[in-house]
């Protein structure tokens, strides 16, 4: 009886988690298209709703309307799998983002490595889709993207790593609570921009959207794919981008901290300042899909191995000398 | 304590079950999927006794990487249908002898460990560092690692090195003819060296980008 209590009381917290998030998610596709469209000097959708706001709701209810088609010559299970997969990873890893001090699911004490974790199995819905799909262009798709993220994994990873030396604990709270002096967006910019970028690439935005590249894979992955499992795969993904930039606030831009620690500012709970500076990085991550044109595949792979990799490691053998020699390490 | 028994008995079948598919299952890309499956209930299982690094570096490690390079070669080979000649064609006898001196190795092996088990009590109090109580395992993974076994830690790392060094020379190749890109050199172009003003005598032509 009593443990049935438990599992009350945390599906309840749970369902209180994961509705904003996927309410967010529809929202957040709405702004992507919106920004991306005043860049290009058009109106974007702004029909369905004030402000056109429903656009997504409308999008979502016709993909339930559709027709799932599945090819005869698929392997139907792990096709059926895979966009249950991406979604579930998408969704798996809120569960220890720090909304306030108390205001989180699970309090664990290697919460940046699960999230670590959790990004690096989603590669495998990807995978799954593209090889159960029984068609050369998924099959392409899905090959450059697990190249794709797990050499990008490679640089988040040391990127992590230099925050790591800086806080001296993997819990998610205690790196928040660090920068309290200072965001560690200030000592650390260059691993922020490389952070940006790498974010950009694991999460296949453009300009490194490469398994999906419309021009030369229609659709990468996702191109047997209709109805309610393309939504799912979609929805996924805009939940990843929204996990990256959540990774991003609380890794460098102190968390749910309010920027100034002064009267009117403190008011505001630690919740809002967190979904602000997600908004703020999602903007950015819009800006970024409407300037830069698409890399090409070759390039993609030397910024991340020949550039990005040695330029992390050697910050983090700076920041390590720097802590040492200035007595800074932090103390366990 | 009774969901924590619950809990165990899942995922060990959950491993236990899959470990069986993985050779099995007649598709290999499915027997990975297996194999995957029995990474991740086995990190559950770490995560249960309280070695919650060790779980995540699991998942991270074997789930997030190896596995996918995995699964990347036998898509890419289509390993399904060589499996199949290989039981067909009529010298695969010569592997027989082989795959049976492995496999009694091995089912050896899982005597001595189930033996073994029985020590485990004087195997632990014989063991140079004791579990502080309080303190998180990756602190005390970091201490014990960094410390007492510093030297076999850097040495395992030089293995690591010397096998990645050692796999790139092995499969490196210079190949001829191929145009490459070099960004130093697109950037510093100038119009003088872009342009170049020829003069060309009337029915002989001239040859020029060889």
């Amino acid at each position: 009886m009593e443990y049935l209590n438990i599992i009350f009381q945390e599906s309840y917290k749970i369902l209180f988690l994961l509705v904003p998030v996927l309410v967010s998610v529809a929202m957040i596709v709405w702004l992507d298209r919106r920004v991306w469209a005043f860049v290009q000097k058009r109106q974007g959708p702004n029909v369905v709703g004030p402000f056109g706001l429903l656009q997504s709701l409308a999008d979502a209810l016709k993909y339930i309307f559709k027709e799932i088609i599945i090819p005869a010559s698929s392997n139907k299970v792990i096709f059926i799998l895979a966009p249950i997969i991406t979604m579930t990873l998408a969704l798996i890893a809120w569960a220890v983002i720090p909304f306030g001090v108390e205001q989180v699911l699970a309090d664990i004490n290697v919460g940046i490595l699960y999230i670590f974790a959790v990004s690096s199995l989603g590669v495998y819905g990807i995978i799954m889709g593209g090889w159960a799909s029984n068609s050369k262009y998924p099959f392409l798709g899905a090959i450059r993207s697990a190249a794709q993220m797990v050499s990008y994994e490679v640089s988040i990873g040391i990127i992590i790593i230099n925050v790591l030396l800086c806080v001296g604990s993997l819990n998610l709270n205690d790196i928040v609570v660090a920068q309290k002096e200072m965001w560690f967006v200030i000592p650390l910019f260059p691993m922020f921009v490389i952070f940006f970028i790498s974010a950009l690439a694991e999460t296949n935005r453009p300009p490194f959207d490469l398994p999906e590249a419309e021009a030369e894979l229609v659709a990468g992955y996702q191109t047997e794919y209709s109805g309610m499992m393309y939504a799912m795969f979609w929805l996924g993904e805009y939940a990843n981008i929204l996990l990256m930039c959540a990774l991003g606030s609380i890794l460098f831009l102190g968390g749910w901290l309010s920027p100034i620690d002064l009267y009117p500012f403190n008011l505001i709970p630690g919740a809002l300042w967190l979904i602000f500076k997600i908004l703020f990085l999602f903007i950015l991550f819009a800006l970024v899909k409407a300037i830069v044109p698409r890399y090409r595949y070759d390039q993609l792979m030397r910024l991340g191995w020949k550039i990005f990799l040695p330029l992390s490691l050697t910050y983090v053998v700076l920041t390590a000398s720097y802590l040492f020699y200035f007595n800074l390490l932090p103390t366990i | 304590m009774i969901a924590h028994a619950i809990f165990f008995y899942v995922f060990s079948v959950i491993a236990v079950v899959s470990a069986i598919m993985v050779t099995v299952s007649k598709n290999t890309v499915h027997s990975v999927f297996f194999l995957i499956l029995d990474f991740i209930s086995i990190s559950c299982l770490f995560i249960m006794i309280g070695a919650e690094f060790l779980g995540m570096i699991m998942l991270i490690v074997y789930v997030g990487a190896v596995a996918v390079l995995f699964l990347f070669v036998v898509m890419m080979l289509n390993v399904a249908q060589q499996k199949n000649q290989w039981f067909v064609s009529k010298d695969s006898s010569r592997h027989i002898p082989i795959g049976l001196l492995i496999s009694v190795v091995i089912f050896f092996e899982l005597i001595i460990v189930i033996g073994g088990w029985k020590y485990k009590p004087d195997l632990f109090n014989s063991a140079k560092s004791s579990l502080e109580i309080g303190v998180s395992n990756t602190h005390s993974l970091g201490q014990v690692l960094y410390t007492d076994y510093i030297h076999v830690f850097q040495i395992s790392g030089m293995i690591l090195l010397i096998a990645m060094i050692g796999a790139i020379v092995l499969t490196f190749r210079q190949r001829e003819g191929v145009k490459k890109q070099s960004y130093l050199k697109q950037i510093s172009r100038e119009r003088t060296e872009g342009v170049e003003v020829l003069e060309v005598a009337s029915n002989k032509g001239v040859k020029i980008d060889d």
